[in-house]
């Protein structure tokens, strides 16, 4: 956390107005010591077009992409790390596809031997339906990569319990679902994302389920560090104008976590004094 | 004398004492991000020159795409 979360969006001038734009003002996100000046990750997949990728990494301001890896011939795609390069972007291999622990784990050693990285977004799925992942498995890989030396930011369920686990295994991130890749049916369970934040000390990344703007400012307003979406920019008719509402849905719902919201009310609080109501 | 191997899925002829990485750069096309997996292992990038084929060998060569 920043000491002062406003200080960063100041003027020059001592007690000057508050400007916009997180990424120009310098409340960074930091992960296993590493910062990164956006808290958008986004994913490549269902990406329509190369110059698609590259209009909506730019717009999204996003300085962390994820990236997979697959069969050479099926979907070799040079050009693809060449956009991203240009970007200037940081490459996130992940482990997508993976139903075990062993086979997350053997891809992880393939991303880091492949990106020269060893940082990892694990992810190990449990159902083909759901696309949710499966706890035992994901775990038993998480402990065995942390074992290995890998930075691993681990896709999880909403589950508070789960989400300690994996931090406690030594995890860098843990990075919640709001609902099932893909579907875009937002945060679910906004009370376990809120739980489960306060439950860990690493920092919570939201991933999967956000469909709009709205869900990343909620995500960002529940108290996670960061969002991480693919389809919801890669699919929507505009990716490049989607990627930029999200851009600043995140950064006004970071805002407005450290803003501090007014507490809920079941009935009216009057927003104008009562005294000085003239009888009329 | 060729080597039958299965390559991404598919079985496939090699040339005797072929290597890792001669399947390397026959397969990525020039790429240089590129993993490959034999008999559900990582062969490290430095043992490809030094790592030849063996019959029944199952291999994944494996290049980035875009992905969540």
């Amino acid at each position: 956390m920043v000491k002062d979360p406003l200080a960063p969006h100041r003027s020059q001038a001592r007690g000057g107005p508050l400007q916009g734009g997180l990424q120009e003002a310098g409340d960074p996100l930091t992960i296993a010591g590493e910062t990164f000046p956006s808290r958008l990750l986004l994913g490549t997949g269902g990406v329509p077009s190369l110059e698609v990728l590259d209009r909506a990494v730019r717009a999204s301001g996003t300085a962390l992409v994820t990236v997979a890896l697959r069969r050479v011939e099926a979907s070799t795609n040079g050009a693809m790390l060449e956009v991203l390069d240009r970007c200037g972007v940081r490459l996130l291999p992940n482990t997508a596809g993976c139903r075990t622990a062993r086979e997350a784990v053997l891809t992880a050693r393939l991303a880091r031997e492949a990106f020269g990285t060893d940082w990892v977004k694990l992810e190990v799925i449990g159902d083909e339906h759901t696309l949710l992942p499966d706890a035992v498995e994901l775990l038993d890989a998480a402990e065995q990569l942390v074992a290995e030396g890998f930075t691993v930011l681990a896709y999880t369920t909403d589950d508070p319990v789960l989400g300690r686990r994996l931090a406690d295994t030594g995890c860098a991130a843990v990075m919640p679902l709001g609902s099932p890749i893909g579907s875009g049916l937002g945060i679910r369970n906004p009370h376990s994302i809120a739980l489960l934040r306060e439950a860990v000390d690493v920092p919570v990344v939201l991933d999967a389920g956000i469909g709009t703007a709205s869900d990343a400012a909620l995500a960002m307003e529940l108290g996670c560090d960061a969002v991480l979406l693919a389809s919801a920019v890669t699919r929507a008719r505009d990716p490049e104008r989607m990627a930029l509402a999200m851009r600043q849905a995140v950064e006004a719902g970071r805002l407005a976590r450290t803003a501090g919201r007014i507490p809920r009310r079941w009935h009216a609080e009057a927003s104008t004094p009562m005294a000085g109501l003239p009888e009329l | 004398m060729t080597v039958p191997v299965t390559v991404n899925g598919a079985a496939t002829d090699l040339a005797a004492g072929a290597t890792v990485a001669d399947l390397v750069a026959a397969r990525s096309g020039g790429h240089d991000r590129v993993a490959v997996a034999r008999n559900g292992d990582v062969v490290p990038r430095s043992s490809w020159p030094s790592t030849s084929l063996q019959p029944g060998d199952v291999v994944e060569v494996l290049a980035p795409t875009a992905g969540g």
